[in-house]
């Protein structure tokens, strides 16, 4: 199995550890070597994902500079494993939410790269026809709820999401993701609040990656330790390293256990990394070039991934056939981003009100 | 193969910029994420990273050059020893602009597909007479006793019967699981009520007034209206926010705006503002129906009042469609809510002036029920909006300006409006009544009009 790796960080937070609130029982995220959590097949699989984003927000990026993509586009290359690993723990039914960094999610959520793309495109392809852009894309058959632009507005949706799970008595769970810049917001604690009160199936997932577009998270949070954000409502939290796939569904797994028997909301703090800008017009002038250096050269979650499928005897030729297929899907996407027409101008008009 | 090295756009505006600096050399080997060359753009000064893997073969824009156009190759990266394509050979694509950058004249926009015409009220025979409180609690009743998806959820709804008794018996009648208390949390609540309405289900809810409902605009806005346009038509949210709205009696500025301008500014939304108990009967039900966010502004005097309302139990009144409450000939007056009966006052008052009035109750703000505006301006020639509102950007200014556009010719003076003066709303008997329309300001304002 995977081996200990160091935190992202290490000035960023202690090692992964558990801290249970008043009520939770909670354990350490990183477990013995022995703990498998993905055989070797699922974490092909996982790999393969989280290439395909990475490929995918490359290939957006290069778009967007020859100005296909047009306004705003933020990039989750660096924090592919977040989601990825997420994924690996929800089944059928269950839902997503998240801001505005959301075509991983949707990737990982299994929506066609073709349909994300066109929408970047603003094309009639696209997930929304065009009329939504890289912010906000939906899809109800994958249980992708958006696409929010509202910094924070997703986690009260989310919890909503897992109200109506609770009112409707299934046993589903909503992954409801937010950034450590949204985690400051007020209707965030609001939520936490509603969610513990009503017993609601939510995971609440900090994607820490540090920067708040250009404020680091020591500047803007007065809590050191974000996990323990839902403390004073006895939401248990886990500190997770968000580089590492296996941890990162280790601890989803916990969190949806929790949710699913009942015990309400559970808070999963991810340590994660974006490469990129906040949004594509971001000159990232308050990190050093060193900084992000380091962490793609010591902590990428690609390479952990190629390393630990190494291990397991994956060989070199095996890797190099899912590398082909994704350059060759992500290229799909691409054409079909810019094949596909412009809607129609009559579109304009529709979707503002279901006709009655 | 050799690559093309574009002049990337790096901002949603750049059309152009200056290749500050180049950091690698040609015959340097490139891996992908190496920062090649410094941009500045009318923002900031940039880093360009490689997105291929290869050498360095040839740099076309040398550093210091200003001006260099988005899309423009500015170096070649291929294999070792590679042979050069001409650059010319293989010509970039054209930069594609999904907005366009000059205003859209009239000819070319699309034109706003015209409203279906809607029918004539149905007649619904016997009635008995009921308060607007009682109307509102049979309205949802009614509805959840027919829906299992829809609840109710706000302040005091349950255990307290509701702040102002609107939820009188609906705890007892449906549990705890579908009329729910909430903390003290509008933007959480609404928020949470939005993400269960996109999963289907169909909550009503409750703002304690609509002053607290500006702690969860956004929430309103930004999320219930938005995002079925913005998802292309997948993700619906079908939910009522209802309350009272407008000014109550002496609860000073922070209680007693009206909001009706406000959330009628958006497309997305339908906003209701009834009047008698069988409007508040009848467009609730219709409301909670809707499968759109429907804004529901009600007025805490008028919680008490009682009208006949329908008994039939079907009972039902269509969103977008006014009431002729009075009918008359020589001026139009145009109110919705509380100024309904401030309308049908100074009608009476103008009558004894020998002035035939005819009063339009709007019910619903949006959709504008226009085309019974403009038939009652073709008869009467004369139209005064009445609205407890503020004047600047109101309902009035909006209804003005649709009858200007649809029925100018058959005006015989300018439209005129009424509205609550512009000041935050006092505390003082005296001066929060001289705030607030009265019938004679609208006998006034017909009166000129002659």
């Amino acid at each position: 199995m995977v081996k200990r790796q160091p935190k992202p960080m290490a000035s960023a937070a202690p090692s992964a550890k558990a801290k249970a609130s008043a009520k939770g029982s909670t354990r350490a995220a990183r477990t013995p070597a022995s703990d498998a959590v993905m055989d070797r097949d699922e974490l092909l699989q996982a790999y393969e994902t989280m290439l395909l984003i990475r490929r995918f927000e490359e290939k957006a990026g290069q778009l967007y500079g020859m100005g296909l993509i047009g306004g705003f586009c933020h990039l989750y290359i660096g924090q592919e494993a977040v989601v990825t690993g997420m994924q690996h723990a929800i089944g059928a039914g269950d839902q997503v939410i998240t801001s505005y960094r959301d075509h991983g999610h949707m990737l990982a959520c299994g929506m066609d790269p073709r349909g994300v793309m066109a929408e970047l495109t603003g094309r009639s392809g696209g997930y929304s026809h065009g009329k939504g852009g890289s912010m906000h894309m939906f899809s109800k058959e994958k249980g992708f709820y958006g696409g929010h632009g509202i910094v924070g507005a997703q986690v009260s949706l989310g919890t909503g999401l897992a109200f109506a799970n609770h009112y409707r008595g299934n046993q589903h769970v909503c992954l409801t993701y937010f950034g450590e810049g949204a985690s400051n917001q007020g209707q965030v604690f609001e939520s936490f609040n509603l969610a513990s009160l009503m017993k609601l199936p939510v995971v609440f997932i900090i994607e820490n990656n540090r920067y708040g577009m250009g404020t680091s998270v020591e500047r803007a949070s007065a809590s050191r330790d974000l996990s323990q954000n839902g403390a004073p409502w006895h939401i248990p939290g886990l500190q997770v390293d968000g580089m590492d796939v296996l941890a990162v569904k280790r601890a989803g797994m916990q969190a949806v256990a929790h949710c699913r028997a009942g015990n309400g909301p559970f808070l999963l703090e991810m340590m994660t990394y974006r490469y990129r800008g906040h949004s594509m017009s971001d000159p990232a002038k308050y990190r050093t070039r060193e900084e992000v250096e380091k962490m793609r050269a010591e902590h990428d979650c690609i390479d952990l991934a190629r390393r630990e499928l190494e291990t397991l005897g994956v060989d070199d030729e095996a890797l190099k056939v899912i590398d082909t297929a994704i350059k060759t899907r992500i290229a799909e996407a691409a054409d079909f981003a810019q094949a596909s027409p412009e809607p129609a101008e009559s579109e304009l008009w529709t979707d503002i009100l279901v006709e009655v | 193969m050799s690559t093309e090295i574009l002049m990337p756009a790096l901002s949603p505006t750049m059309t152009e910029g200056k290749l500050a600096k180049w950091l690698k050399q040609v015959g340097d080997q490139v891996k992908s994420g190496d920062v090649l060359a410094e941009i500045e753009t009318d923002k900031a000064t940039m880093e360009v990273e490689a997105v291929d893997e290869g050498e360095l073969l040839k740099i076309l824009v040398p550093a210091g050059t200003d001006n260099v156009a988005v899309n423009a190759p500015i170096a070649i990266l291929g294999r070792q020893g590679e042979m050069l394509e001409a650059p010319s050979a293989r010509s970039a694509p054209a930069p594609q602009h999904a907005v366009a950058t000059s205003a859209p004249t009239a000819d070319i926009v699309p034109a706003r597909p015209s409203a279906p015409v809607l029918q004539h009220e149905k007649e619904w025979g016997a009635t008995s007479e009921m308060t607007v409180r009682e109307a509102l609690r049979d309205a949802m009743a009614a509805e959840m006793r027919r829906d299992p998806e829809v609840f109710l959820m706000g302040e005091e709804v349950a255990q307290y019967q509701g702040a102002y008794k609107i939820s009188q018996g609906l705890l007892d009648e449906f549990g705890g699981k579908r009329v729910i208390d909430t903390p003290i949390t509008e933007h959480g609540f609404t928020g949470m009520a939005v993400g269960a309405a996109m999963s289907g289900l169909k909550p009503i809810v409750e703002f304690m007034t609509f002053n607290f409902a500006m702690q969860a605009i956004d929430q309103i806005i930004n999320s219930a209206a938005k995002t079925l346009y913005m998802s292309g038509g997948q993700m619906g949210c079908p939910i009522v926010f209802r309350g009272p709205n407008g000014a109550a009696a002496r609860v000073a500025a922070q209680h007693s705006q009206c909001y009706a301008s406000w959330y009628a500014h958006c497309p997305g939304l339908k906003v209701v503002a009834p009047y008698s108990a069988a409007d508040a009967k009848g467009l609730l039900r219709a409301a909670i129906r809707d499968p759109n966010p429907v804004i529901f502004l009600e007025n805490e005097i008028l919680y008490g009042h009682k009208f006949a309302v329908p008994t039939d139990e079907d009972f039902i009144l269509p969103i977008g469609k006014a009431k002729i409450e009075r009918v008359g000939e020589e001026v139009t007056i145009i109110a919705f809510s509380l100024m309904v009966d401030v309308a049908l006052k100074a009608a009476d008052l103008l009558d004894q002036h020998g002035i035939s009035a005819e009063v339009i109750n709007l019910r619903t703000i949006r959709p504008l029920d226009i085309e019974t505006i403009v038939a009652s301006v073709k008869k009467t020639n004369r139209v005064v909006c009445v609205e407890e509102g503020w004047p600047f950007a109101g309902i009035g200014a909006e209804i003005a300006m649709q009858i200007t556009e649809h029925a100018f010719d058959w005006l015989d003076a300018p439209p005129a409006r009424v509205a609550g003066l512009d000041v935050p709303m006092p505390y003082a008997a005296n001066l929060e009544k001289l705030a607030l329309p009265q019938p004679s300001w609208v006998v006034d304002a017909v009166k000129k009009l002659f």
